[in-house]
């Protein structure tokens, strides 16, 4: 076990070194003059792309200009990004935090409403709670979430106007960047709190509404199934015969003995979607226009922002091969009968 | 008999049977395409009529039966082709990702050792990234057209097959009968092609087939995004992203344009759908353990 995390702590770096590069290598095909955004540290620079050019080597082969690159990485510097208009790292530190947040409430929607769901569809097996709940578990796999995205903006937003897109209005913007309001964590939902606004609090936590529900949908229909299939297979084994033989009252036995044994592969299930849930961003934040890295990252795949591309594929490589590599180690933690190796 | 199984499975099961009628149905709009919206442009049958350029989406009508999207382009042609295009994509890019990934697959567990080593590290770093993003930020990068993104989309999903063929070979490997075959004095590759492939590729097969639906979901995701097919032409991601500027309907009626989301996002849905559920159904047979 532990010699298998080794194994895998010294692999993650070269799997990152692997993916930039041949990220990197792709870059060549695109101009001298679209490359030089990566080592623009000014946008007064934009105007001198020639000395830009001639000053990084932006001829020179790959593999040269991939150390050069890679060493300015080292120190932080991920280049300028256009299409955000600011350094890549500052746009990063800038809307990670929101997605991390949007991750979040789409996860504790998931475990809650997917292990209630599927509790509820294991215990009326085959009546029609089940019936429901196995079509949303198909459905839920099948239904594009920017087919959906788009639906419930037109319901939401254009009909009954519940929810906007964005971040958050146009009032906390005034005020989240005001003099008064301090940011702490960046995590704007916490920041609110420990600034006592609750106002801003709702405001954001309206608007985080349509993009979680929407990003959920997939994940849910996950969580569902697999909480449905192991609460069934709870149900059946001996123990839950002898807590009902007891005459323990049935929600005691259905939530106090088979559920809770029954949540375990749920909970290393979540840990996975967690980090899955960052393809999904990339697509909902676009629909929503919520100000995530989600939308960074297309923005600048969309207007061939070199910079912006590359920090944006470097810093998602990091978070899904550390978070897959906690995922399996949690799934060890939790469940003794699995063994890595 | 692993054929005849899947045919009874098939007919006995609700919910497999409309998997299969809901493909069956997408493949013979796809293959009757010219007949149900004839070519208006033969240089380009994918490229869809233009009515008119007036920008607001006009409802569905004699003339545009599904109606029309912005710019008129005509929903009913874009529908029809875009099943045809959809089944293009999703078998184009099935096929050379599988081919990709038996080769890779077979290399790797066949050799072993050091190239083994390598090519499962190769696979690690594609799956170092979310798939969608991945093929998201490859497709940017070659620009963007149809056959950049199915490039973008096998770059993608060729290492996932090259995993499991090369876990299927090991497993045949080490059987009796590969033993009983060299000893008769066969070797390596006639043992490999002979003996070794025949028994372990045919669940892989079944498997990458039913991942057509996955492959069209992700290229309809990429169109959405503007990395794929570009404006005008047949295809559902494509309908859908010319759908955004119109959520909100006008002031009488917020609901007004919804046919032009419904409309190609319930093609992509019965698409994807019926491919999920037929892929349950050929799980159940592959992996009779699982319940």
């Amino acid at each position: 076990m532990v010699r298998y995390i080794i194994r895998r702590l010294l692999l993650l770096p070269l799997v990152i070194l692997g993916v930039t590069f041949l990220l990197f290598f792709l870059t060549q095909r695109l101009s001298p003059e679209m490359r030089a955004s990566l080592y623009v540290k000014d946008p007064r620079q934009m105007g001198a792309l020639e000395e830009v050019i001639r000053q990084y080597g932006l001829r020179d082969n790959v593999f040269k200009q991939y150390g050069r690159w890679l060493g300015q990485v080292v120190r932080g510097d991920l280049g300028y990004s256009p299409s955000a208009n600011m350094p890549v790292a500052k746009a990063i530190k800038e809307y990670l935090p929101a997605t991390v947040q949007l991750a979040l409430v789409t996860m504790i929607l998931v475990v809650l409403f997917g292990v209630w769901f599927g509790v509820f569809s294991a215990v009326h097996k085959d009546k029609w709670p089940d019936t429901i709940a196995r079509f949303v578990s198909v459905g839920g796999f099948s239904l594009p979430i920017f087919v959906l995205g788009l639906l419930l903006l037109m319901l939401f937003y254009g009909k009954l106007g519940w929810f906007a897109p964005g971040g958050y209005s146009f009032q906390t913007d005034l005020i989240v960047h005001g003099p008064s309001f301090k940011m702490y964590t960046g995590f704007l939902l916490i920041d609110a709190l420990l600034n006592g606004n609750m106002r801003v609090f709702m405001d954001v936590l309206s608007h985080l509404v349509l993009p979680a529900v929407t990003l959920c949908i997939g994940s849910f229909a996950l969580m569902v199934r697999v909480m449905r299939s192991s609460m069934l297979e709870e149900l059946g084994k001996d123990y839950v015969r002898t807590a009902r033989a007891k005459g323990l009252a049935e929600w005691q036995v259905v939530y106090k003995h088979a559920g809770k044994n029954a949540i375990i592969p749920v909970i290393t299930l979540a840990s996975i979607q967690f980090i899955r849930l960052l393809g999904g961003t990339v697509i909902v934040e676009t629909i929503f226009d919520y100000p995530g890295i989600g939308r960074f990252g297309v923005m600048a795949a969309q207007q061939l922002d070199i910079a912006g591309i590359l920090g944006f594929s470097l810093m998602v490589a990091v978070l899904f091969v550390v978070g897959n590599l906690v995922s399996d180690i949690l799934y060890t933690a939790v469940d003794p009968r699995i063994r890595l190796d | 008999m692993f054929k005849n199984r899947i045919f009874k499975r098939i007919y006995t099961n609700k919910t497999s049977l409309a998997g299969f009628m809901l493909v069956a149905f997408f493949a013979l709009v796809a293959l009757f395409a010219p007949w149900l919206a004839p070519v208006h442009n033969s240089n380009n049958p994918y490229q869809m009529p233009q009515r008119s350029y007036e920008i607001a989406p006009q409802p569905p009508s004699g003339q545009n039966w599904f109606g029309t999207t912005e710019q008129q382009y005509d929903l009913y042609y874009g529908v029809v082709w875009g099943a045809r295009l959809a089944f293009e994509i999703g078998v184009t890019v099935t096929f050379f990702a599988f081919l990709i990934g038996l080769c890779v697959g077979t290399i790797a567990a066949y050799f072993g050792g050091k190239i083994d080593e390598l090519l499962m590290r190769l696979t690690d770093i594609v799956f170092a990234v979310p798939s969608l993003v991945l093929a998201m930020v490859i497709a940017a990068m070659l620009g963007p057209d149809i056959k950049n993104m199915m490039i973008a989309l096998t770059a993608v999903a060729w290492p996932s097959y090259a995993r499991l063929i090369r876990g299927d070979i090991l497993s045949v490997k080490r059987r009796d009968y590969v033993t009983a075959a060299r000893t008769l004095g066969a070797r390596g590759p006639r043992i490999l092609l002979r003996h070794i492939l025949p028994n372990s590729i045919y669940p892989s097969v079944v498997v990458a087939s039913l991942d057509i639906g996955y492959v069209v979901l992700t290229a309809a995701s990429l169109s959405f995004l503007g990395l794929g097919a570009q404006p005008g032409t047949a295809d559902w991601g494509q309908l859908i992203a010319m759908a955004r500027n119109w959520v909100l309907g006008t002031s009488q009626n917020p609901l007004a344009y919804w046919y032009t989301v419904a409309i190609p996002g319930g093609a992509i849905f019965l698409f994807v759908l019926g491919w999920n559920l037929l892929g349950d159904a050929f799980r159940d047979i592959l992996d009779p353990r699982q319940v």
